[in-house]
């Protein structure tokens, strides 16, 4: 049997990753894919809890991993958005850096 | 120690270090993307150890195949120069982030090893546990609503994607 409190920490770790990535990396591309990476440690959480609690009264219960699906259908959508803002980005200002987009900047 | 413990100790290394290899890799998008593919799948493979069999087909043939593929897609069509991690006083702020981020972790983790939850291991899965079946049911009975709202969710994904990526709007 696998050591559950591991399996989460591998969830938080990822998720630190990912929340790095996003503070530090300057690339739209790169950030969207540590978004991902985020979603993607939520999604392990999500199946390792669903693991722990797996049956109510000997009837299996995975509530959990519906969920998980939910995630994976917003997951492709905000990809598919995303790329798409991305793709009008990089048209008018032929770069993907996120510090020369500043139209909404105060 | 059992296989099914190595094995997800070997998958967990090689998501951390993929992630990693991700995130700090500033010269070439496509290798970021490409080190994304093997997080994801170490991930679908733990989900196979944690006997989630539905959510692991789901997480390569969705992660690991669409949603990199996409990204892949999209770093061929445009024309990347290198990224660089910012200078001065923004690396600064930035690597303050970094500190931050990895002290919450470190708090997360002890808090964890304290936790009377992870004390005793799960016992053994019921019949039909993670299987399509099982989450077939229940997804078209108790959460036939999400599903009418993830639809809907992908139309409005479908149809914003289009317009934004159209050139212009006649």
């Amino acid at each position: 049997m696998l050591p559950m409190d591991h399996v989460i920490a591998l969830s938080a770790i990822l998720f630190t990753i990912g929340v790095l990535g996003v503070a530090t990396r300057r690339n739209l591309i790169v950030i969207l894919m540590s978004i991902e990476l985020m979603l993607n440690a939520v999604n392990l959480a999500f199946v390792g809890f669903n693991r722990i609690w797996s049956q109510t009264d000997g009837v299996a219960a995975i509530d959990g991993q519906i969920f998980v699906l939910m995630v994976i259908a917003v997951a492709a959508s905000e990809v598919a958005v995303g790329l798409g803002i991305l793709l009008a980005m990089f048209r008018n200002r032929d770069s993907v850096n996120v510090e020369e987009v500043n139209l909404l900047k105060w | 120690m059992t296989a099914e413990t190595i094995l997800f100790y070997v998958f967990a290394g090689l998501a951390v270090i993929s992630a990693l290899g991700m995130v700090l890799n500033t010269r070439n998008t496509v290798a970021s993307a490409l080190s994304l593919v093997v997080t994801m799948v170490s991930l679908g493979a733990i989900y196979l150890l944690l006997e989630a069999y539905l959510v692991a087909a789901l997480q390569i043939m969705v992660y690991g195949g669409a949603i990199v593929v996409l990204f892949l897609f999209v770093v061929m069509l445009l024309n990347l120069s290198t990224d660089e991690f910012p200078p001065g006083r923004q690396r600064l702020i930035k690597s303050a982030f970094v500190i931050a981020g990895v002290a919450i972790l470190i708090q997360i983790l002890i808090a964890m090893g304290n936790d009377p939850l992870f004390a005793t291991p799960p016992e053994a899965v019921p019949e039909g546990y993670g299987g399509y079946r099982q989450v077939g049911i229940q997804l078209y009975t108790d959460y036939v609503l999400l599903v009418e709202m993830a639809s809907l969710l992908l139309l409005a994904a479908i149809v914003g994607a289009l317009i934004l990526a159209k050139r212009k709007i006649d």
